[in-house]
């Protein structure tokens, strides 16, 4: 952009002539006049300079003294007919006239620049308190399944797992038999299964109840050594403060020809001290019961209920979190491996249930209430992806 | 599982504590849910003598006391029982102490001008039972002064243990001391083999008629005790029954109950008199009914087992004994049964008429096949010990089923599971204090399981007996070493598509939601589902029985509800799953969004800077192609066509597609018909974006970018203005503005819509700007002339319109 002083120049209609012009007077005069003279116009174009107030008012008196016909430019137009020695002395003194009156004009203008650029930036001024929207990306918020999701894939990975996934809607099979549910089972029953009207060949497919299935169709469709977890949403007819029909389950899979139960119970500390964010967490492993692993364990971890709300890592009860164990040689063997050459261990959680330990949600169901002031709340910011070198919730 | 401290000391020999016992409980693998002892509450109550009691002065059915309490001292306290009188021996609550029926802490009190010093308590008041006729009337005997609880038995705790399904033998006390031996905390006291010789033969004969059906009863054993007298059993199984929660009815029935918590053993008792000739066990018969002890009638069928006589159905076989054939006070001749019965006949006739029963509980689990007998031995000493009597010879049908089997065990295999390094005398302890056989030596042995556990069928069952009793606290925790091979890849591109879309839309300000699965029957069938193989059987509730076929239905639904919390502007968004049919494929990933209100990208509402419009298809257009690219679409490369779903409004909506028949999204105002079948005011615009339908990136060779293609050469920017039709599409115009001149055209921008003053009211005006940008020479005026004619004849031809004057 141009400056816009050359036209407070043109605009300025109020020069102030009349003093800066004595050509006439300058002229006609003896050497010595003539050098008392050049001094008295000095010293008044200085004044001039030093109380110009404008920009314009300045450029004024640069015409009236540097222009074609300003006063030093006149007095440098009679060099020519002056006399040698005349020329030697008035020669230096006009140039050094002339120097003189340009820098201070220069040194007035740089002034008189600092004044308007700061006179305008006053008149500039804005309310700075305006509150602004906030961004779109510091309002918007991830699920805290989703982000819990994200947890557990950042740490697991770290371990050399991969997330692998199935379908909602499972077969009987792959749900219960595969899984060593033997038909009629009281176990089966504990599951409280959705199922789909039987189908013409009399096969019912149904909502899977847990992720486990996916371990038959991992273990079925891949060599060991498999290292995954199972993230995804489960089903059972069931409903209260703790239960709904639909939540989440996450499951752990490690397969090959060594991996055993010390092997689990390290991981399920790392991964507790790595998902609560303490340093140490006291763990109890109880023998229990599932039909699709043997040795069967049930994991509590050591919190603190004294204040109202649970503190996980520290006090002296104890929390159920997740349901493990070795993986029953008859699954192993419902894959198509042979169990004395493969082993492995499962082992699996509520992720819903796990986000409420960490975040402190009291009650199971507003996850899928979708009520904007509970995902505000309790939701993560999109930026947040969880890492372990940033920390998984900071 | 309920049971009390001293009923399991019957069994264990163990100086150890209540709290030891708890513990290890636990850590062998039964987990305690509870411990209580309802003397911790009643321990002030003592029990007292009334020694006169007189007629209130002013109430007719109030009377006043004088109540010993051993102190010396008597007590004068009102009373309205219509039992209480001289001679009375009860239990006393005195003022400070807090009475747990009533939720009351007594003080002094005056009752119609008499002073009342405590009260005389009903059990119903001190939360022994329901029973509220009268204050509690005890023996003659009872010593007064002492506490009631105390003198009662109640001061025995009492254990609640959560079992897991594959421990019938723990559905007995008997079974639990055996754990809690095994782990070392006691010492298993033997279990007394008695036999009562019949001295008759069984005059009830009793058949097994399943025709060539498959048996749902294995064995049966039968055998009368005549001339017993019933009534109520002792005080000490009364004891225990109440403090599980049982009501005592009478000794024969009592018994029964008692072993089968005592032995996990179910027992029947049937009145002798009451059965009509001799007994046969078979399937129901269609129609057939029974009233049951519980009061209620059941109709049976075919697939059940039954127990009848000449007259009728007089048992649900392994579940509930019926009403008619009961054993009453005037029971004189009872026939004991004990029988095996199938356990998934058991478990399927149970759920099927819903009955649950403490029988159902043992059988469906697997009773100890070896035990029929013996427990029929015992539950007849009891018989004849309390009620008397003279016992018959025991009459069998079916065979009690061999189940003995023999798993061969390397010790090994301990260490390659658990990890846990034990000594071999140490685990075959463990074993034999379960009951399990071991024959051979060295490194593999044979075991063989006891009858009571039907749960070891392999090594690795071996395995989790030996480390549940020895402890998961000595398995090594042992990090997992890494894998040699290359670690496959963490996420598959469609979970890592999923997260995308998922922040990319939150970073848009909308908050993610996540909705059920299942939605309505009619919601399903407005979203072009609702076919009858995604129809749940059994769903919780009539809105949520089809598979949703959209996400859609739930996000709408649920900016309603935050509407009317008085949240109007809401923007939410889903990713997950669709069901478009039964099969795994046929499950699809979607992200959808919706937006309410005024609720666009930068905010909502008003506001100081410029207030929010009503939400527009162009809101959602936004949404979707800033998802699709964050996914990694060619946004560049989608056409925008007009047939979405009939679920958007005709006009104001789009699909964005790679190709004609690829629909990666689509997106617009919703159709108000669909908001109002949901229940829903708009203005609400919607997307939804098919996750699954962008094609696979190809695997590329190099992860490099390539070089920067730029010209030192100035670009040149020239704006048209074209008038065209209503109906001609900005992106025809644009299309064509761009392939005017593939080489100089470097972009094209529509920055004017113009109806109004100067055009015609059926045209409009479309005004673009096109950055030419020269790669060989700088632009001359003549070239610049020459391009731009080729833009309007290109731009005029797609569209028909003209360039604006």
């Amino acid at each position: 952009m141009r400056e816009r002083v050359a036209d407070v120049h043109f605009s300025d209609k109020t020069p102030n002539h009349s003093r800066l012009t004595p050509n006439a007077i300058i002229r006609d005069r003896t050497h010595e006049d003539r050098m008392s003279q050049l001094d008295t116009l000095k010293s008044e174009l200085l004044a001039a300079i030093e109380g110009a107030g404008t920009e314009a008012a300045l450029e004024e008196i640069r015409v009236s003294a540097l222009g074609k016909k300003g006063s030093i430019s006149e007095q440098m137009k009679t060099l020519g007919k002056m006399s040698p020695e005349g020329r030697k002395t008035m020669g230096p003194a006009l140039n050094a006239l002339k120097s003189d009156v340009t820098d201070a004009i220069a040194a007035r203008k740089t002034v008189l620049e600092e004044s308007a650029l700061e006179a305008r930036l006053q008149s500039e001024t804005v309310d700075v308190t305006l509150p602004l929207r906030a961004s779109p990306v510091e309002t918007g918020r991830i699920h805290p399944v989703s982000q819990v999701i994200d947890e557990l894939t950042a740490i697991f990975a770290d371990m050399g797992f991969s997330v692998a996934e199935g379908p909602d809607i499972e077969t009987d099979e792959l749900n219960f038999t595969a899984l060593n549910f033997p038909e009629g089972h009281p176990a089966r029953e504990m599951h409280d299964t959705f199922f789909f009207n039987p189908k013409e060949d009399g096969e019912r497919l149904l909502l899977r109840t847990h992720t486990s299935p996916v371990q038959i169709r991992t273990m079925r469709s891949q060599q060991p050594p498999t290292r995954v977890i199972i993230p995804g949403r489960t089903y059972r007819c069931d409903s209260d403060q703790t239960h709904t029909p639909m939540f989440h389950q996450v499951e752990g899979l490690v397969i090959d020809k060594g991996s055993h139960f010390g092997h689990l119970k390290w991981i399920l500390e790392e991964f507790c001290k790595a998902f609560f964010e303490v340093d140490n967490i006291k763990m109890r492993f109880r023998p229990s019961f599932f039909p699709f692993t043997e040795p069967s364990m049930e994991v509590d971890i050591q919190c603190d209920r004294s204040g109202g709300e649970v503190k996980i890592g520290e006090g002296s009860d104890w929390l159920e979190i997740l349901g493990c164990g070795m993986v029953h040689p008859n699954v192993i063997r419902n894959c198509g491996l042979d169990p004395d050459e493969y082993q492995g261990f499962a082992w699996g959680m509520g992720i819903d249930r796990i986000a409420m330990l960490k975040y402190g949600m009291p009650d199971l169901r507003d996850f899928f209430d979708a009520d904007v002031r509970w995902v505000q709340h309790y939701g993560f910011r999109p930026l947040d992806l969880p890492t372990l070198f940033g920390g998984l919730s900071s | 599982m309920k049971f009390t401290l001293s009923w399991l000391k019957d069994h264990l020999e163990t100086d150890a504590s209540l709290d030891e016992i708890v513990e290890k409980l636990t850590m062998i693998g039964l987990e305690v849910e509870e411990v209580t002892n309802r003397a911790d509450r009643l321990k002030p109550f003592r029990i007292a003598k009334v020694v006169d009691a007189e007629q209130h002065p002013n109430a007719d059915r109030l009377r006043v006391l004088k109540v010993d309490a051993g102190d010396g001292e008597l007590l004068q306290i009102v009373c309205g029982a219509p039992n209480a009188r001289k001679g009375l021996v009860g239990v006393l609550g005195r003022p400070g102490d807090y009475v747990p029926g009533l939720d009351v802490t007594l003080s002094v009190g005056k009752i119609r001008d008499v002073e009342s010093f405590g009260m005389m308590c009903s059990e119903r008041e001190l939360e022994l039972s329901e029973e509220h006729d009268g204050i509690i009337d005890l023996p003659e005997d009872a010593p007064v002064g002492e506490s009631y609880a105390k003198w009662m038995g109640l001061d025995d705790p009492i254990i609640e243990i959560g079992l897991t399904p594959n421990r019938p033998d723990c559905t007995g006390v008997y079974g639990i001391a055996r754990d809690l031996a095994a782990a070392g905390l006691g010492k298993l006291k033997e279990r007394p083999h008695n036999q009562t010789r019949g001295t008759f033969p069984c005059p009830t004969n009793v058949r097994l008629d399943f025709g060539d059906t498959p048996a749902l009863c294995k064995a049966f054993g039968l055998r009368l005790v005549k001339g017993v007298k019933n009534g109520p059993s002792p005080k000490w199984m009364q004891d225990r029954l109440v403090a599980i929660g049982l009501r005592p009815i009478n000794t024969l029935v009592d018994i029964t109950n008692y072993m089968t918590f005592d032995q996990g053993r179910p027992l029947h008792v049937f009145d002798a008199d009451k059965v009509a000739g001799d007994l046969v066990v078979r399937r129901g018969h269609a129609g057939e009914t029974i009233e049951g002890l519980n009061g209620k009638t059941y109709t049976v069928d075919e697939t059940m087992c039954v127990i009848a006589d000449d007259n009728a159905v007089e048992s649900l076989g392994g579940i509930l004994g019926g009403e008619i054939s009961g054993c009453t006070d005037e029971t004189t001749n009872v026939l004991i049964e004990s029988a095996l019965w199938d356990e998934n006949g058991i478990a399927a006739t149970g759920r099927k008429l819903g009955v649950n029963t403490d029988a159902r509980y043992r059988f469906e689990r697997g009773v100890d096949p070896n035990y029929m007998l013996p427990g029929l031995e015992a539950a007849t000493k009891l018989v004849v010990d309390l009620c008397g009597g003279e016992a018959s010879q025991i009459t069998q049908a079916g065979e009690v089923p061999d189940t003995s089997r023999i798993i061969d065990f390397p010790y090994a295999e301990v260490k390659r599971l658990s990890g846990i390094d034990a000594p071999v005398p140490e685990m075959n302890l463990v074993l034999k204090s379960l009951g399990f056989w071991i024959t051979g030596s060295g490194d593999t042995v044979k075991v063989a399981p006891p009858s009571w556990r039907p749960d070891i069928e392999g090594k690795a069952d071996l395995v989790e007996e030996i480390v549940r009793i020895l402890g998961l606290d000595r398995v090594p925790s042992t990090p997992l070493p890494r894998t040699d091979t290359v670690t496959a890849q963490v996420l598959t591109p469609g979970q890592i598509r999923r997260s995308r879309a998922r922040r990319s839309l939150a970073s848009r300000g909308m908050n993610e939601a996540v909705t059920w699965s299942f939605i309505s029957h009619d919601q399903a069938v407005l979203f072009g589902g609702g076919a009858d193989a995604l129809v749940l059987a059994n769903p919780i509730s009539s809105d949520m029985s089809d598979m949703r076929p959209t996400l859609l239905a739930g996000l709408l639904t649920a900016a309603q509800r935050n509407a009317d919390r008085g949240f109007p502007d809401a923007a939410l968004f889903e990713v997950g799953q669709v069901f478009l049919g039964d099969k795994p494929e046929d499950q699809k990933m979607v992200a959808a969004g919706v937006r309410r209100g005024s609720a666009a990208h930068e905010g909502s509402g008003r506001h100081w800077a410029g207030s929010a419009d009503a939400v527009s298809v162009f809101d959602a257009k936004a949404d979707a192609e800033a998802a699709l690219a964050a996914i990694g679409a060619p946004v560049d490369k989608l056409q925008v066509y007009r047939d979405a779903p009939d679920y958007f409004h005709p006009g104001r909506s789009g699909a964005l597609k790679l190709g004609p028949k690829n629909t990666l999204a689509v997106f617009g105002e919703v159709h108000p018909r669909t908001l109002k079948a949901l229940d829903v005011d708009g203005p609400v615009v919607a997307f939804e974006i098919y996750l699954d339908a962008l094609p696979q990136p190809k695997n590329k060779a190099t992860r490099s970018k390539g070089q920067l293609q730029s010209s030192d050469l100035m670009p040149v920017r020239r704006d048209f203005a074209f008038v065209v039709n209503d109906d001609v599409d900005a992106e025809t115009l644009l299309k064509a503005a761009r392939g005017a001149d593939k080489a100089l055209v470097k972009d094209v921008t529509l920055f004017d819509v113009y109806k109004g003053k100067g055009v015609d009211g059926s045209q409009k005006s479309l005004a673009i700007d096109v950055l030419l940008q020269p790669v060989k020479k700088t632009l001359t005026e003549e070239d610049i002339d020459a391009v731009s004619k080729k833009i309007i004849a290109s731009v005029e031809k797609a569209t028909g319109g003209t360039l604006r004057g």
